[in-house]
């Protein structure tokens, strides 16, 4: 890249790739080498299941990017895709202007973190020793342990609010808490793209709004950008700052919040009658689905749209 | 499977009142060129007195025989002052018997390790995923179809091995090996096996047939120079070729996802490691015969020691090869000479010890 290149893409980060809506008008190059992150034109299978077609994304930098949809629309496995832990049968998903599955394993690991839906924290592991493992692209055989991974895991634990369980065993933690020092060895990793599948799941309403708090914060104080798959649409509206509706591996919207979010699209993507109310707090679209006799009356004379197959 | 939590927040506190801010367990050692190293103090220690244990288990067992040699005579023997009948004794006749033992027992922990720790489960060991039988089927055929000689026999069993560890990850296999399926495929494979086994040895007349009971105990005696080097040729290429890929594996303990994203390359990582410790196990086993569950326990009894997560593979490497050798003389010592197979010992011990893990995981609530 020359450096004039390098200036226009840095001038237009914020005019036009901020506005993009629908990403459905084919592959412009001068886009894709001013988002760091972005899917081409990928289709997405699992051995015979096609879960998405010719799918195209693109993460705008620094951006607190969330992917809603219903169950089984592809929004886990395009984030499997984008953090190359699923290869997609076409297309190609591009890193800094390169395909993503051609990069060494060890420099992706230094550029995008990931945080999964199933991890396991090994018995008998201290916090620390788990924020620490988060460090292990930055290390070699002989340079396992430097004074600055010491400073970052402790920078991270601090960040995350777990710091004074760094002692503590992982397996004595709350479920708020074990998440909370999993992102730790995540941000322990000092990747500037963060992608996160499902970061709430399975935790009570406090430690939800908790991690999302927290993802704000990085994103915010730390200039990260974020991806996460969210299933509570009324948080990712609070929290995003761009949001990617996605049905049946299809991009059916996206843009920030304020601008996408409708009682039409919400029935186009989730198939359920809502009012979009501004959110008291902040202001931000909030959906509040239809009482039940309103819905079924429209069941009865439209019908659902169809879910599609695959996994979520 | 929970480790011990006794002693840990002990060491841990008395480091904290050391450095406040210590964020992990462990030493480091750093140069002025930025290299540094992390020593885990209790895991080294640990490593130190299991060896200890397993050369003075190793002299004892030197001296110990139908003609008992003083522990001093032994070591003066082997740093070549001794005189020329001890010489003959502990040189050519029980030295290389010691040195099988210590190297298949450190290959079977080795092996055992690694295999416990690529399935995430302590049960995905050698001996309950049919290996051993694998290496007794080659070895059986030998003996009973072609009456071969113990070179043969020897060959047969690391095919056998081979063949089965092979069989085993193209069943497992499915978009990569996990770790539940592995110990499935590996109970059935281990299922199948024994039944040719029982079948190959009705087929046997009696001579045949006691020879092979024999190998299939596991047993040290009568071992020579001849299996101690390709055995330490072997351990010579894959122990450092293993403790390479040590750290990718203890990424791979979070599971596959995560060690994605932290960037080890999973699959080719948990192969080549797999083909490792299929070669230590099926090798182990051709010299000395399916010892029973010295794979199984030497893991899970090194990380009961160094309390410390991981694969813990150079502890578990010099567990077995302690665990080995003190079974072959406890089984010397209390039943004479040569009278009872060490297979017989570790079985055992190895009995007792998953029993004891049946009941602890019970009571955990794991299964």
């Amino acid at each position: 890249m020359n450096p004039d290149a390098h200036a226009r893409t840095d001038a237009d980060t914020d005019g036009e790739t901020r506005t993009t809506r629908t990403t459905r008008t084919g592959p412009n190059h001068r886009r894709s080498t001013v988002s760091r992150l972005s899917a081409e034109d990928v289709t997405l299978a699992y051995d015979q299941r096609v879960i998405a077609e010719r799918l195209s994304v693109e993460i705008p930098d620094n951006s607190f990017t969330v992917i809603v949809g219903p169950n089984a629309c592809g929004k886990s496995t395009l984030l499997r895709a984008l953090s190359r832990m699923l290869k997609p049968r076409q297309g190609r998903v591009l890193l800094d202007g390169q395909a993503i599955q051609s990069m060494p394993a060890r420099k992706v690991a230094r550029t995008l973190g990931l945080l999964p839906q199933s991890s396991i924290a090994p018995d008998g592991i201290t916090v620390g020793d788990l924020v620490g493992r988060g460090r292990y692209p930055h290390q070699g055989l002989l340079r396992q342990w430097s004074t600055d991974d010491e400073r970052i895991v402790r920078e991270s634990m601090t960040a995350t609010g777990v710091a004074e369980l760094a002692d503590r065993y992982v397996d004595e933690l709350s479920g708020g808490q074990r998440q909370r020092v999993w992102i730790a060895m995540a941000l322990a990793q000092q990747t500037p793209l963060l992608l996160l599948d499902e970061p709430t799941t399975f935790l009570d309403i406090q430690h939800q709004i908790d991690v999302l708090d927290l993802c704000a914060e990085l994103h915010e104080e730390q200039g990260r950008t974020l991806v996460a798959v969210l299933h509570d649409l009324n948080h990712a509206a609070r929290y995003a700052t761009h949001l990617i509706a996605l049905r049946e591996g299809a991009v059916i919207a996206e843009g920030a919040p304020a601008d996408i979010v409708t009682a039409e699209l919400v029935e186009e993507v989730f198939g359920l009658r809502c009012q979009v109310i501004d959110d008291p707090e902040t202001g931000t679209p909030l959906v509040v689905p239809a009482a039940r006799k309103a819905r079924t009356a429209a069941v009865k004379s439209v019908g659902v749209p169809s879910v599609g197959v695959g996994k979520g | 499977m929970k480790a011990p939590r006794k002693q840990a927040p002990r060491d841990q506190a008395e480091t904290a009142q050391a450095a406040p801010a210590r964020v992990s367990r462990g030493r480091t050692v750093r140069t002025v060129g930025g290299l540094s190293v992390r020593v885990d103090v209790r895991a080294f220690t640990v490593v130190v007195l299991l060896l200890v244990a397993a050369l003075t288990a190793g002299v004892v067992l030197i001296g110990t025989g139908d003609f008992p040699i003083s522990a001093g005579d032994v070591v003066r023997t082997l740093l070549g002052n001794g005189d020329a009948g001890q010489e003959f004794i502990v040189n050519e006749l029980r030295l290389p018997r010691v040195l099988v033992g210590l190297l298949v027992g450190a290959s079977l922990g080795l092996g055992g390790a690694l295999f416990q720790a690529i399935s995430r489960n302590p049960l995905g060991s050698p001996d309950v995923l049919g290996l051993g039988q694998g290496s007794t089927a080659g070895a059986l055929v030998m003996i009973v179809l072609f009456s071969g000689t113990a070179r043969q026999v020897t060959v047969g069993a690391l095919i056998g091995g081979l063949v089965t560890g092979l069989a085993i990850y193209l069943l497992a296999w499915k978009r990569g090996v996990h770790g539940y399926r592995l110990v499935l495929v590996g109970i059935g494979v281990s299922a199948i096996v024994t039944a040719v086994n029982g079948y190959l040895i009705t087929k046997a007349d009696l001579v045949d047939a006691t020879r092979a009971v024999v190998w299939m105990t596991g047993s040290l005696n009568g071992r020579d120079w001849e299996q101690v080097w390709p055995l330490l040729g072997l351990c010579a290429v894959l122990v450092p070729l293993v403790l390479g890929n040590a750290r990718a594996l203890r990424m791979l303990e979070m599971g596959d996802d995560v060690a994605y994203a932290l960037g080890v390359r999973v699959e080719r990582t948990r192969l080549l490691l797999l083909v490792a410790a299929v070669l230590l196990t099926a090798s182990a086993t051709a010299a000395a015969g399916p010892v029973g569950f010295v794979a199984l326990t030497a893991p899970q009894l090194a990380r009961r020691l160094t309390c410390s997560p991981g694969p813990n593979l150079v502890p578990a490497m010099c567990m077995g090869a302690t665990l080995l050798v003190v079974a072959d003389w406890a089984s010397q010592r209390v039943f004479g000479a040569d009278q009872l197979p060490v297979g017989v010992v570790t079985g055992i011990l190895g009995g007792v010890y998953l029993l004891w893990l049946l009941v602890t995981e019970r009571k955990a609530g794991r299964i």
